[in-house]
Order: C-alpha cells, then structure tokens, then sequence
C-alpha cells in the first residue's frame, strides 16, 4: 500500500493539471494572443485598447501602489458590510415568511413590488434618504443581495418534504428542535444558492454604485481612469473587480461545501 | 442469537420509555375528505382491532384508504367519525386528532431518514429529542442497535451513500430505537427490486421477532402480506371497510423457505381470491368513472 500522503499529493496534482484545468489555460493564453495581436495590428474596435503586455507594466506600477489596493479593501469593505446585513434581515425574514401566513401575507405584495427595481434605480433615493455617501452606497449593495436571499430561503423552506416534518414530530421534536435539527439544515442549501447569486449581484452594484457616487472602490478607479484617459488601467480596475467577485463567490462555495457535507455525495 | 430473542427490549433502549402493550382498536372509523364540496369517503365504518404485538397486514387496491388509517394513528390526519384506541386510551375520535409521538412510530413509502444527518445521527434523533437520553447515553444506545441489526459498518454515512434497501433497515432501527408501543408502516418496501425486498422483509422480520412489537404494515403485495404477518385484513374499494380477515398461522421464526410451504400456497389462495374480487370491482367502478 502507498502511504496516504503520496497518494493524496498524486491526487491534487492530478486535480491542478487535470484536462479540463489544461484547457482553460490555452483558451485564457489563446484570448490574450489574440487581443494582443489585434492591439498591435489596429484590428477594427481595438483601435483604442491597449495590449496585454501594457496592460501588464501599468499592473506592475499599481500593484506598488498603496492607494490601489485601498480601492481593493474599500470596495470588499462595503460588499461584505451591505452582504452581510442583507443575509442577517433576509435569512430570518424569508424564514418567517415561510412559517407564518400572516407574515407572507403582509410582506409579500410590498417585497413582489420592490423586488424587480434594479438596485441602480435606487441609488438616487438612496443618496437623498441616507446622511453620507457610504451609507447610500452600503444600501444599494445590501438591496441586492437582500432580495435574492430573501426569494431563495423562501423557497427553500416551502419546498421542505412533508415526510421529514413528520417523521421529526413522530420522533418527538419540539419547536426549537425542530428549527434548528430540521427546517434549517432543509433550507441550508438554499441559502448558500441565494449567497452565491447575491454575491455575484453585490458586485455588480459596488462597482455601479461607486462610478456614480464613490470616492474610492474598484469602480471609481476604473472610472476615475477612463475620466483621466489612462487606458491601461481601465483594463487593470476591470480584471481587479473581476477576480475579486470570483475571490467571493469562492469562498461562498467553499462555506457552502463545507457547511452542507451530505451535498456532495449526489 | 437465541438467548437474545427471548428479551423484550434492546440492550440499548431505556426501559422508562413509553413501553406498553401496543392494542389497537379501531372502532367504527369514518373518513369523509371534503376537497371543494365534493365528498369522497375515503374510509367507511371500518373495525378492527390489533392484539398487543400482533403483526397486522393491511391489503387492498390503491387508494383504498388504507394510508388514510394509518395517518389517522399517527396523528397526520383528522377522522370523520368512529375513534381509534391505543390500549384502551382514545388515540383520536370525530373530535380529537392524535398528537404524533414516540410511541407510534412511522416508517413512510419512500423513506424519510434525515439526508443531513449521518445514519448515527439519525438513529439518535429520537432518543436525543425527547430528552431521555443524554446526548452520550443516546449514542451508545444508536450503536448498540445499529450493531445488534447488522448495520455497524454504515454508521458515519449519509442517508445518500448506502443502497434503498439499507435506508429502509436504518429507518426501521430509528423507529426501534424508541421502543414505540406500535410501529407503523407504510409500504415501506414498495420501491426496492424484488430481492433487495426479501432481504429488507426478513431483517424486519428478525427484528420483529425479538422485540415484539404490534405492528400495522401497509402494502399492495399479497406474498409480503403472507410472508410478514399474524393477521391479514384485507379491505374493500373505496370507502375502505374491512372484506375479511385471515390469520396467518405459519410458524415464526420465518424465513424465505416457508413461501414453498403447503400451508403458505393454501392461504395464499385465500387471500388472491379475496384480493381478486375486489380488484375486480375496483377496476369497474374506474370504468364507470370514465364513462
């Protein structure tokens, strides 16, 4: 028998330098040689866009950059704020809802109204209603994760298997027992869909949010670099919010992953 | 294994729970659904009763009512009228539903074990929720049973990674577990393949042999009827209503090889004449339906 080290190590490298890992990196080589060589030649539409290896010395420069990676931090800073709010009102608010037929009977018609607004549309209230900037900015970023949590965890709990609400009060649960031992755990992985989806959204409306009113975050800076006219660095500020939306949804997936184990047998 | 036959209880359930005889009597029991003003009986004067650790099969053509009943026992569903005892306390009457509790338990069609829950943790849930246990007491008790049903190996698996037929023999150990007065079941091994099924029949039957439980069986199968149990009641079509009642007198311990026994090939003439009839009329009160 192996020891288990070598084989587990055998494994992950196998998992890095799997064929579907390979491929991805030739298609991201191939997209930045193609874009290359249309910078370069003056393709049509890339007349304007600067090329990769530009591109490249300008990351250098605002990596060095302390007032680059503060846009980093403020922009993560108000995703997490407004996320995690929208998570603190929304799980127990779409819980209730499920429960409670007077609740989802009050709350619902208004929540149906609000909820197709797109949070952008909310930025002009959201400026007049909230004293400071920051805070118009952390309610926009919180009504868009809000809303889909709130949906997600609905449904989730409504869709809960009669059987196991009745084998749980057979067996002699109570109702903390049978919040906490069963309707959560039913509803667990809704909520980590509802995560992922608002997470995605949140970024979405940081960026927008910080364009039309911020004085920092990832979005004014590729908005303050487009205003400046450094090219460059729009490309830089928009492959920063990128990889730090994926950085998010990442780790929502692994909280996820972690949090629902009996998930990944299916 | 002999030795152990002759007790009542598992070495890991607690004798101070609710332990008792487990009669069943089910005195003159009316169902009326009522979906938009429309009347359907689903169960009509229907009695019977269940003696204290009698295996009682129920038979009849779908949606005969039968789950009706045990829904009724379990305190799932309301009844219309008539009212069921168990040992000789009112479970539930025209006004009075059953409060679903340990000592009946349910093992449902399509199994409903916890898919978050490992099968240990499934089989502690009762002992853990009623409070009886502590949470330590309650996980050598799931062990002590997990271990005398055979089912040690799977104890850190979810629901998910073991085979239809092991779920269904975790459920049944997490009913066990709270050593119900009754255990109920509904057609609990309808989906499993035909072999599959046999071994499940027979693990319930060990099971049953040792600890003496009454219990209410549902189910379509005829064979399964004969193979498990003491007494078959066989039902009419809809309203349900008791057709007639045959006690199965075959020896138990039983195993596969009492299906090819003369008396078993006897009784099971019985019963498929009975059984036939009334699928007959199921049939043509269906035709009558959609003409």
């Amino acid at each position: 028998m192996k020891s288990p080290n070598s084989s587990s190590l055998k494994k992950l490298f196998n998992k890095i330098f799997s064929k579907a890992v390979l491929r991805g990196i030739v298609a991201i080589v191939f997209s930045i040689a193609f874009w290359e060589t249309a910078s370069r030649f003056a393709f049509p539409l890339f007349a304007f866009v600067p090329p990769p290896s530009i591109v490249l010395s300008v990351v250098g420069e605002s990596f060095g950059s302390l007032v680059f990676w503060e846009n980093w931090t403020s922009s993560f800073g108000r995703v997490i704020f407004g996320f995690v709010i929208a998570q603190i009102i929304g799980i127990p608010l779409g819980l209730l809802m499920a429960n409670n037929r007077n609740i989802h009977g009050m709350t619902f018609p208004i929540f149906e109204i609000l909820r197709p607004i797109p949070p952008l549309a909310w930025v002009p209230a959201s400026i007049i209603f909230w004293p400071t900037t920051e805070l118009s900015i952390a309610f926009v970023i919180f009504l868009g994760a809000f809303f889909t949590i709130v949906i997600n965890v609905l449904g989730g709990a409504k869709s809960i298997d009669a059987r196991y609400i009745r084998a749980a009060r057979s067996l002699g649960s109570n109702r903390s027992d049978m919040f906490f031992r069963i309707i959560l755990p039913a509803v667990l992985p809704s909520i980590f869909t509802g995560m992922a989806v608002g997470m995605g959204i949140t970024w979405e409306v940081v960026v927008a949010a910080e364009m039309i009113a911020g004085k920092s975050g990832l979005g004014y800076y590729t908005w303050e670099s487009y205003v400046g006219g450094n090219f460059p660095r729009i490309i830089v500020g928009m492959i920063s919010i990128g990889l730090a939306g994926y950085i998010s949804s990442s780790m929502i997936r692994l909280i996820g992953k972690r949090s629902t184990p009996w998930l990944r047998l299916f | 294994m002999t030795d152990k036959s002759s007790t009542k209880k598992f070495a890991g359930t607690n004798s101070a729970a609710p332990s008792g005889d487990g009669r069943i009597e089910i005195s003159n029991v009316t169902k009326i659904y009522d979906p938009g003003g429309v009347n359907v009986c689903a169960v009509s004067d229907c009695s019977f009763d269940i003696e204290a650790g009698e295996f009682c099969v129920v038979v009849g053509p779908s949606g005969c009512g039968k789950t009706t009943l045990l829904n009724a026992i379990a305190g799932f569903h309301s009844i219309s009228d008539g009212e069921i005892r168990l040992d000789g306390d009112v479970l539930c009457s025209a006004t009075k539903m059953a409060e679903p509790g340990a000592d009946r338990m349910v093992v449902f069609q399509n199994g409903a074990l916890f898919p978050w829950c490992t099968v240990l943790k499934n089989v502690m849930y009762g002992p853990s929720v009623q409070g009886r246990m502590t949470s330590h007491q309650a996980r050598a008790a799931a062990l002590d049973i997990l271990r005398e049903l055979g089912l040690s190996e799977i104890g850190d698996a979810y629901p998910n990674e073991i085979s239809s037929g092991m779920r269904r023999r975790v459920e049944i150990a997490r009913a066990l577990i709270n050593d119900p007065k009754a255990l109920l079941l509904d057609e609990p091994f309808r989906a499993l393949d035909a072999l599959t099924k046999g071994v499940a029949q027979e693990f319930l039957l060990q099971a049953y042999d040792r600890m003496k439980k009454t219990v209410f069986f549902i189910t379509h199968d005829l064979e399964e009827a004969l193979f498990l149990g003491t007494k078959v009641v066989i039902m009419t079509t809809r309203p349900c209503r008791v057709r007639k009642m045959i006690t199965v007198d075959l020896p138990r311990p039983r195993t596969y090889k009492v299906r090819s026994s003369k008396r078993y090939l006897e009784l099971k003439r019985e019963v498929f004449d009975a059984v036939h009839e009334e699928a007959l009329k199921a049939f043509k009160a269906g035709e009558r339906e959609l003409a």
